[in-house]
């Protein structure tokens, strides 16, 4: 307990917690959570960092209540109780985005209220929270957030720029001239199911250049 | 009548849950690899929707809604509980899934075993409260076609991941490159099969 505390707060091994989730422990491509929500809002750019900053803050946020109340909780009912910290902080940013943000909130319709049942969030408080201390849980939960939130990020700047010609709305396509020679827009790839396969092709890159993850069956 | 069988053909068909709102996938792809565990979820699913969907819309119609709470008296008419919308409807799912483990745990203890940890889960099942709220979303008129709806995108959801499970039992005997193994080439396959599902889009019933 003691040389816990001593412990500087971004020592090696807090670091590699933030930083883990980016790659080798990628939360969407690796441990297979959260992939209900990465699909739908990657149409476009702007949905995809609100939704990416919205898990982050609530994975982050209940990561450190359940870290702080675990040795509190009942093993039997742990899921409601985990289920009900989520939801009030999944309320709490879907009023947020609806006040500040509503046309964005608008677009992201029934996926906001979705983080609730978004597996990252539960499986990062089943696997780390209920077992660790409130401030390594967080930085678990930031760097969770953030992982899932790069790939987000990824595959709605692809599917903007092939599928619409654009980046967060500005027409970079256009600007560079690459309708004069003939290109048009995919629009194959606004589709839900391209969605899929991008993550797919994700999943292949990743596995190619680290032999490691690959499945073996 | 006729309008039932529209919202029933349409959940499965045409809204189906994972191909075109891509719900529930966490299960759906960590499930899928035998036919018979595949179709041991689904049902569980359904059931869930079935009896969380009524009991939600209910709550939703006579509680939450903006209004909906006049008949306790003239009082109550402008009160709006829609923010808590969110809480009680995964208190009831969370509720009616502890319900289902111990019917399940009862009846069928070899289900039970094969389903394992994913059984809990359903709680989590994004289409579940996915459902919910689109049952929400899309204001049904009555509980029926609330009911119907919910029995149907169980019965989509169901008909996806047993399609799944099927193709990759196949797929054992296929020489597949390595870094697509597993993961990687399910969510491609996925892929494929949402395309083959847009061609139910166009469908007026």
């Amino acid at each position: 307990m003691s040389n816990q505390e001593k412990e500087p707060m971004f020592s090696a091994k807090n670091l590699k917690l933030l930083t883990d989730p980016f790659g080798n422990n990628n939360p969407i491509t690796v441990q297979v959570l959260g992939i209900c929500s990465a699909l739908a809002v990657t149409v476009k750019l702007k949905p995809a960092i609100v939704m990416a900053l919205s898990v982050t803050i609530v994975t982050a946020v209940s990561n450190v209540v359940i870290a702080a109340m675990r040795k509190y909780i009942p093993d039997r009912i742990r899921i409601i109780v985990q289920l009900v910290i989520i939801a009030t902080m999944v309320i709490l940013v879907d009023q947020f985005l609806k006040a500040f943000v509503f046309d964005v909130s608008k677009q992201l319709s029934v996926f906001v209220g979705l983080i609730i049942t978004n597996c990252i969030i539960m499986g990062r408080l089943e696997a780390f929270a209920m077992a660790n201390k409130p401030w390594p849980s967080f930085i678990d939960g930031l760097g969770n957030g953030a992982g899932y939130g790069l790939i987000l990020i990824v595959v709605s700047f692809f599917r903007e720029l092939l599928g619409s010609g654009t980046i967060l709305g500005f027409p970079v396509l256009e600007k560079l001239g690459v309708y004069s020679v003939g290109y048009e827009n995919n629009g194959m790839v606004i589709l839900p199911p391209m969605a899929l396969i991008f993550i797919g092709l994700i999943i292949w890159i990743q596995r190619s250049r680290n032999k490691s993850l690959v499945e073996h069956k | 009548m006729e309008n039932l069988l529209n919202i029933f053909i349409k959940s499965i068909f045409v809204d189906n849950m994972i191909f075109a709102f891509f719900l529930g996938m966490c299960s759906y792809l960590a499930v899928s690899k035998t036919v018979k565990t595949s179709i041991g979820l689904g049902i569980a699913v359904i059931f869930v929707l079935l009896i969380t969907i009524p009991v939600n819309f209910m709550l939703e119609k006579y509680i939450l809604k903006k209004g909906a709470l006049t008949w306790l008296g003239e009082g109550f008419a402008d009160l709006d509980l829609s923010f808590l919308t969110f809480m009680v409807f995964i208190a009831i799912i969370a509720a009616m899934v502890q319900l289902v483990e111990m019917v399940i745990e009862k009846f069928s203890p070899a289900l039970y075993n094969s389903l394992g940890i994913f059984l809990p889960l359903i709680a989590v099942n994004c289409a579940i409260l996915g459902a919910a709220l689109f049952m929400q979303e899309r204001e049904y008129e009555n509980v029926i076609e609330a009911t119907v709806f919910g029995v149907g995108s169980g019965v989509g959801w169901m008909l996806a991941i047993v399609s799944l499970a099927a193709i990759r039992e196949k797929l054992r005997y296929s020489n597949v490159p390595d870094p697509l193994k597993g993961l990687g080439i399910t969510f491609i396959l996925t892929g494929l099969m949402a395309i083959a599902f847009m061609g139910f889009m166009g469908i007026k019933l």
